[in-house]
């Protein structure tokens, strides 16, 4: 990480690495989504509609893994003052957000007919729209407030608040009474998932992962340009 | 006089004397608290079901309107620098003007609670119980606010910000809360209140006050 702080180090290591990590994520995707869609077992109760599965589950995960990067960014931005660590936070944002909108809206579509209602109010659909609901405080505060500095700062503080929604998300089906299947793989005992099942979902979990990666790493780069060519208009119009 | 004290009788006495105290809070409570049997028809039955609850997310938005304008008055002002160059840790200031807040807006809202959820058709002897979850939830709104209303301060029109930032951290207070209002589970609902109120009162001021000093630079 400290290896990454320099921006320009950076530049010229995603230079590669995001690329690499797209075309690295289309690939899992085109091995994944076949696999998963059309040559995994069917459920011995659900029937085809546990496909979903491989489509929300590996959202809900980086949803909340992608938060708790932001966390561990905002941390290190705020007690080390790393360059570019506010920078990567505020970089995955708009990716978790949009995983956590799809664990939502392909859960939705799950429950329908799996347990005949769209929308349950329950500890784990009711945690999980609030991290959504973080996610999007947390884009918002970056936006309204102007000096990037003093931004970076306060929506780091506003991310390590929220942190404490994670682990109830984790532990809601635990918890709380739910309609929400219980934890299936990091469970004490271990996974309870049928192992032809785990290859499609990890493999689609770690697609994710790799278009996470590309994604933010895009998105970094964006903001470091945009960064120069904003000092680069105060240098011409200083001088 | 500690420093504690001077900010308590400071914000205690601008809330009191300039914006009308807790007049504009209630009004909006009570507001609030019509447009419910109005939404939800005057049925009896569903009311005395479903009504008491009502009575928190007024509370909630209520409050809300107050947090807004708790540190961007002090930022404007520059009162914000003397409390930073005062002797004492900021977080004390902080927590002093979070708990005039809740003396001055927070407890007259959970007072007025009582009424409001005798209107919503709750029955007599939960009233006492619901007041005292409003006043521990107060707390704990304002325990969050604290930290929503720093990091949005500079902010010219945030109000709408403030809100998305802080209803999520709104939620726990509501949903126990709600549950005493419903008459179900009151013991525990209380006791994971104060638990939750405690937690936001020691907490809050502390990040209120990190992002606090952002500002002022």
């Amino acid at each position: 990480m400290q290896l990454l702080a320099n921006p320009a180090r950076f530049m010229s290591f995603s230079a590669w690495a995001a690329p690499a990590c797209l075309v690295l994520a289309l690939v899992l995707f085109a091995i994944g989504v076949p696999w998963a869609l059309f040559f995994s077992p069917a459920d011995y109760q659900q029937g085809e509609t546990v496909r979903i599965m491989y489509v929300h589950v590996p959202a809900a995960w980086w949803a909340l893994g992608v938060y708790t990067f932001m966390a561990a960014a905002s941390f290190v931005a705020l007690v080390w003052r790393h360059v570019l660590a506010d920078v990567a936070a505020r970089a995955a944002a708009p990716v978790g957000a949009t995983f956590a909108a799809i664990c939502l809206v392909t859960g939705s579509l799950w429950g329908a007919p799996t347990w005949g209602t769209w929308w349950e109010w329950d500890g784990r659909l009711t945690s999980m729209l609030v991290l959504f609901i973080i996610y999007l405080g947390y884009i918002a505060l970056w936006s309204a407030i102007e000096e990037e500095e003093k931004a970076a700062r306060l929506a780091a503080i506003l991310c390590l608040a929220g942190f404490i929604n994670i682990p109830i998300v984790h532990f809601s089906v635990d918890w709380w009474e739910t309609l929400h299947q219980p934890a299936s793989i990091l469970r004490s005992g271990g996974a309870s998932i049928h192992p032809t099942m785990l290859g499609p979902l990890f493999t689609m979990a770690s697609a994710y992962l790799f278009l996470f990666g590309a994604l933010a790493m895009m998105n970094m780069r964006a903001a470091i340009h945009r960064r120069r060519v904003e000092a680069a208009r105060l240098r011409g119009s200083g001088a | 006089m500690s420093a504690f004290a001077a900010t308590f009788r400071r914000d205690l006495a601008l809330m009191w004397g300039a914006g009308g105290g807790a007049l504009a809070p209630l009004g909006f409570f009570l507001g609030a608290t019509v447009l419910v049997p109005l939404a939800m028809g005057p049925d009896r039955a569903l009311l005395q079901s479903a009504g008491p609850p009502l009575v928190w997310i007024a509370a909630a938005l209520a409050v809300l309107a107050t947090l807004e304008r708790l540190f961007q008055a002090d930022l404007e002002d520059g009162s914000l620098d003397q409390m930073l160059l005062s002797p004492a840790p900021l977080e004390i200031i902080v927590l002093a003007k979070g708990a005039a807040l809740w003396v001055a807006i927070g407890l007259p809202l959970a007072l007025a609670g009582a009424p409001a959820a005798v209107a919503l058709q709750a029955p007599l002897e939960r009233i006492p119980f619901v007041l005292l979850s409003l006043a521990l939830g107060m707390a704990t709104f304002i325990g969050v606010g604290l930290v929503g209303a720093a990091v949005t301060a500079g902010v010219k029109r945030g109000g709408v910000l403030i809100a998305l930032i802080v209803l999520p951290f709104f939620a726990p207070p509501i949903i126990f809360g709600a549950s005493v209002a419903a008459g179900e589970e009151i013991d525990a609902a209380l006791l994971i209140l104060t638990g939750i109120a405690l937690g936001a009162a020691a907490l809050g001021p502390i990040a209120a006050a990190a992002a606090l000093r952002l500002q002022a630079e």
